[in-house]
């Protein structure tokens, strides 16, 4: 227990120091060190846990004098932040923040002196599997982040001419994301789930907010209404189960949710936490948040979109799953996700600027996973959580390389990164790695979708298969011209990668080597890692042979063979040719250096080659419109049929 | 048969596809312009052309316009080869059509990476066409899927007694239209095209010469083989009979789509994005919606 302890607060007194030292130096160093103590500890905590399930621990036993104050604290400093929101809302002039913290913060304190006092906690803190997965995402790939802001932060403030150096704010924001994260993945008292829960909401609503442009203020505040009122739906569930059944520990609510005869009783407060769920994994029609919060520097974008904040919110759908599946919940949530996942990539076809391109696919691939979760099923989740890792590991690569090419090129457009593999020939190499492994097979990426299209057809529901099927083919398109654009091999190209920061090409090379790695060892985090957490999860209402479910492991043998041709080829063939190397053919009026022809006049004319965007069929304001419309007709009916009574199951 | 016995077969047809499908396919490419030539009142060439064709190519001067497309083309063959070989070894249908569209993808690849206005246009079609045909293919597989006792393995495809066409005849004409996408005939032919009529420069192609064109030609025997087939799970069942009728079928398939060629001009882009898109949802999603709640209410199949 106490290495969980120490995951949650070591993070914060890092971030706690960040936030006093100034120098470049001093936070170089102690961010580098911090990463590497928390990363450390991630990986000792899954190598002590991993081979024993879940295990739950009484924090009012271990810190008797202290448990009751750790309560006040949280209580006191969620007050705090209420008042924060609310001064920061009414100078911004937004009423609607104030509205949703005036309300959901009274509530909460209202709850917990009264009712919540006399519920008895048995355990506040747990681990198990699912927990361990996301505490090496967090630990490994927002640390790698972390390190990778270092240098990007120093080009940011070059950059920002004149503005005052608020890097210290930014790290330490950074680093009290990662602890709440842990907080979120290791709580099993709902109330603390919550504080954290609400903590990440303020982190991020800081982060994208951060450069104070009168868009990032708007972005942020939009993000923050929308994940309040997903966090109201939280203290919904939260003041539900503890009025009517004094009950606040998540492991003993799924354990009797998951059985057939309890689940008509926990359908309110499920449904109001699949909600919540809905508005942190920024689905359909909240999805605008996370587009939004684009407008904040590179890391955060990576770091929301890959190791904290969505993350949080597909990792509480997939714990209600096995709960959630085969009622109306979880109806709601598997059409909500498919919905979002099939108009999410029409809109990424669209998109030229390369960061909304990444984020209509993170939407899109949250939607795959909020979708596989909603059917309760074993196959799914096990997809699901495949999902999760690899889509972690591939999106933050991706993230940071659109980052590091936006400083050196002076643009995040995939227009602008024409000849990149000449200019930045390893960040190209790097990009290619990332998209490819983001939907080809024989990726990590591409096998989870596979097994997510086969488990949902078993979910006996026709229509999700086909939003899957037609969001796939879209999905193929609008990576595949961003791929082709990265290949492009343009003569008379200036090598310029020798700007790019050391920190950068070390997060960076890291997180390749881990796609690698990840992608290889496929089975193996099946088997060792996925297996167990889906038959501990499903243990009351599943049905049996877990591996039955899932693919089969000669596919997924097959499929790392071929990562491992994948991967060789590059490496022992790439470039090595004898032939003669002639230009291209411009209806021979080409001139030798490959970009330029003899035009009219004898002039010279240099041609620019775009890509497609297929406005008058994907435009975004359509796609959004046609999923937002959609999904709040499922969400409006089937939430008000549950909390009306309709429906008691 | 047993597990080993079935082994053996798996790699007999594997190695039978990588040694035997080149000319297999060559030669239907060769079919192909006999049919063609009389249909537009021709002699044609002599049957064994193509081959001519290829064996000429790869005697040309070795010339390229940069170090990497060669590489992305050889890959391009390598997985078309694995996707067969994946087929005819009996595996998962999806896993195959997954590995299919990687080898496209790396042809694509080799098109962009000319940085060629010709070859780029070329490629971007390439990608639309593969958007318009995926959802078909995908939607077949499912269907086989749920006809054939709940899987994706080509060999309980093959060996379930259930002959697919019976239950997925929507699903089987989706398939075939969009075979005129994926064997690049008119009037799909939008990203490269065998006719010298249908284009200034050669699409997709433009850059590619020598060897590297061979083995582009090459490739798309393999794959020409690996889509017949596709086409033939719909009427295999396990039975000599229905094997013979479903290489018939696959015969008249190809000769179909030969037809189609040529008494069609190439199409916009928007015809063939929205035909086969509506097609897959007219044919494809209503037969599969048929299908699967049959199989839920327990009636039809199985």
């Amino acid at each position: 227990m106490g290495i969980i302890a120490f995951l949650v607060l070591f993070p914060f007194v890092v971030a706690l120091a960040l936030l006093l030292i100034r120098n470049d130096r001093g936070r170089g160093v102690l961010v580098t060190a911090g990463s590497i103590v928390i990363a450390a500890a991630s990986i000792y905590a899954a190598a002590s846990f991993f081979s024993g399930g879940a295990a739950y621990f009484d924090v009012n036993e271990a810190y008797e004098p202290l448990s009751e104050l750790i309560g006040y604290a949280m209580m006191a400093i969620e007050i705090a932040l209420a008042v924060v929101i609310f001064v920061l809302g009414v100078r911004h002039r937004q009423p609607l923040a104030c509205v949703l913290a005036a309300a959901q913060t009274p509530l909460m304190v209202w709850f917990e002196l009264s009712e919540g006092e006399g519920i008895e906690i048995a355990s506040a803190l747990y681990i198990d599997q699912l927990s361990i997965i996301m505490a090496l995402i967090i630990g490994i790939i927002g640390t790698l982040i972390c390190v990778y802001a270092l240098g990007y932060m120093k080009d940011f403030q070059r950059h920002s001419h004149g503005e005052p150096d608020r890097r210290p704010w930014f790290f330490f924001l950074l680093f009290l994301f990662l602890a709440a994260m842990y907080g979120i993945v290791f709580s099993n008292d709902l109330v603390w789930m919550f504080f954290f829960w609400e903590i990440t909401t303020l982190c991020s609503f800081f982060l994208i907010g951060f450069t104070r442009t009168e868009e990032a203020v708007r972005n942020s505040f939009r993000a923050l209404v929308m994940n309040l009122l997903g966090g109201l739906g939280f203290v919904g569930a939260i003041i539900y189960l503890g009025k009517n059944f004094g009950m606040l520990e998540l492991g003993t609510i799924l354990e009797f949710a998951s059985q057939p005869e309890y689940k008509g009783y926990f359908t309110i407060p499920l449904a109001l936490l699949a909600f919540a769920g809905i508005t942190k994994a920024a689905q359909m029609p909240f999805n605008s948040w996370l587009l939004g919060a684009m407008v904040a520097p590179t890391p955060t974008s990576a770091l929301l979109h890959s190791s904290t904040m969505v993350k949080a919110g597909v990792f509480l759908i997939l714990k209600l799953s096995p709960a959630i599946g085969g009622t109306w919940t979880g109806t709601m949530t598997t059409l909500v996700g498919g919905i979002t996942f099939l108009m999410a990539s029409f809109a990424a076809v669209s998109q030229s600027n390369a960061k909304r391109v990444l984020a209509y696919s993170t939407v899109a691939n949250l939607g795959l996973i909020v979708a596989c979760a909603g059917t309760g099923l074993e196959g799914a989740v096990w997809a699901a959580t495949m999902l999760i890792i690899f889509h972690a590991v591939t999106k933050s690569l991706l993230f940071l390389c659109v980052g590091t090419a936006e400083h050196n090129i002076g643009s995040r457009d995939i227009e602008d990164m024409d000849g990149l593999f000449g200019r930045m020939p390893r960040l190209a190499a790097f990009m290619i790695t990332g998209i490819s492994a983001m939907y080809l097979a024989p990726f990590g990426m591409l096998l989870s979708k596979w097994a997510a299209l086969e488990s949902l057809i078993l979910a006996s529901n026709p229509l999700i298969v086909l939003l899957v099927i037609f969001g796939s083919s879209v999905t193929l398109f609008y990576w595949g011209k961003w791929l082709g654009k990265m290949a492009a091999i343009v003569g008379g190209q200036e090598n310029i990668q020798g700007r790019v920061h050391v920190e950068e090409w070390a997060s960076l090379g890291a997180l390749v080597a881990l796609v690698a790695a990840a992608c290889l060892s496929f089975p193996t985090l099946s088997n060792r890692v996925v297996v167990p957490y889906i038959m501990d999860a499903f243990a009351a209402s599943g049905s049996g042979d877990v591996l039955e479910k899932t693919l089969s492991n000669d596919n997924m043998v097959i499929m790392s063979v071929m990562v491992a041709i994948i991967i060789l080829l590059p490496l022992l063939f790439y470039g090595r040719t004898n032939r003669k190397i002639v230009p291209i053919y411009l209806s021979g009026a080409g001139l030798d250096d490959g970009r330029s022809y003899t035009g009219s006049m004898q002039k010279k004319t240099e041609f620019k080659l775009r890509n497609w965007y297929m406005e008058t069929y994907f435009a975004e304001r359509r796609m959004n419109a046609i999923g937002v419309v959609a999904t709040c007709a499922v969400l409006a009916f089937i939430l008000a049929m549950v909390l009306g009574g309709v429906i008691a199951s | 048969m047993t597990a080993n016995g079935i082994n053996v077969a798996a790699a007999l047809s594997v190695v039978a596809y990588i040694v035997l499908a080149p000319f297999v396919g060559g030669l239907l490419a060769g079919i192909d312009r006999r049919i063609s030539a009389r249909m537009q009142g021709r002699f044609g060439p002599p049957l064994l052309q193509p081959f001519y064709d290829v064996l000429k190519l790869l005697e040309k001067e070795p010339v390229t316009v940069n170090r990497g497309q060669d590489f992305y083309v050889a890959c391009c063959l390598i997985f078309m080869m694995v996707t067969g070989a994946l087929f005819f070894a009996g595996m998962s249908l999806l896993l195959v059509i997954f590995t299919l569209t990687t080898a496209s993808v790396f042809l694509v690849v080799a098109a962009y990476s000319s940085n060629s206005p010709y070859a780029q246009v070329g490629a971007e079609r390439e990608l639309l066409q593969m958007m318009a045909y995926e959802p078909m293919v995908l939607i077949a597989a499912v269907g086989l899927y749920l006809v054939s006792g709940r899987s994706f393995g080509i060999s309980d495809i093959i060996g379930s007694p259930a002959v697919g066409v019976v239950y997925l005849p929507g699903i089987f004409i989706g398939f075939l239209f969009i075979l005129t996408i994926k064997l690049r005939k008119s009037p799909f032919d939008l990203s490269m095209s065998h006719h010298a009529h249908q284009e200034l420069v050669k699409g997709l192609t433009t850059e590619f010469s020598g060897k590297t064109l061979a083995i582009l030609e090459i490739s798309h025997w393999y794959e020409n083989v690996f889509l017949l087939g596709f086409v033939f799970l719909f009427f295999a069942n396990g039975t000599p009979l229905m094997a013979v009728v479903g290489v018939a079928v696959c015969l008249i398939a190809y000769f179909l789509e030969v037809f189609i060629d040529n008494v069609n001009a190439r199409m916009k882009w928007q015809f063939a994005l929205n035909s086969s898109w509506i097609v897959a949802l007219v044919f494809g999603a209503t037969n599969m919606m048929v299908v699967y709640f049959a199989s839920v209410s327990g009636w039809g199949v199985q």
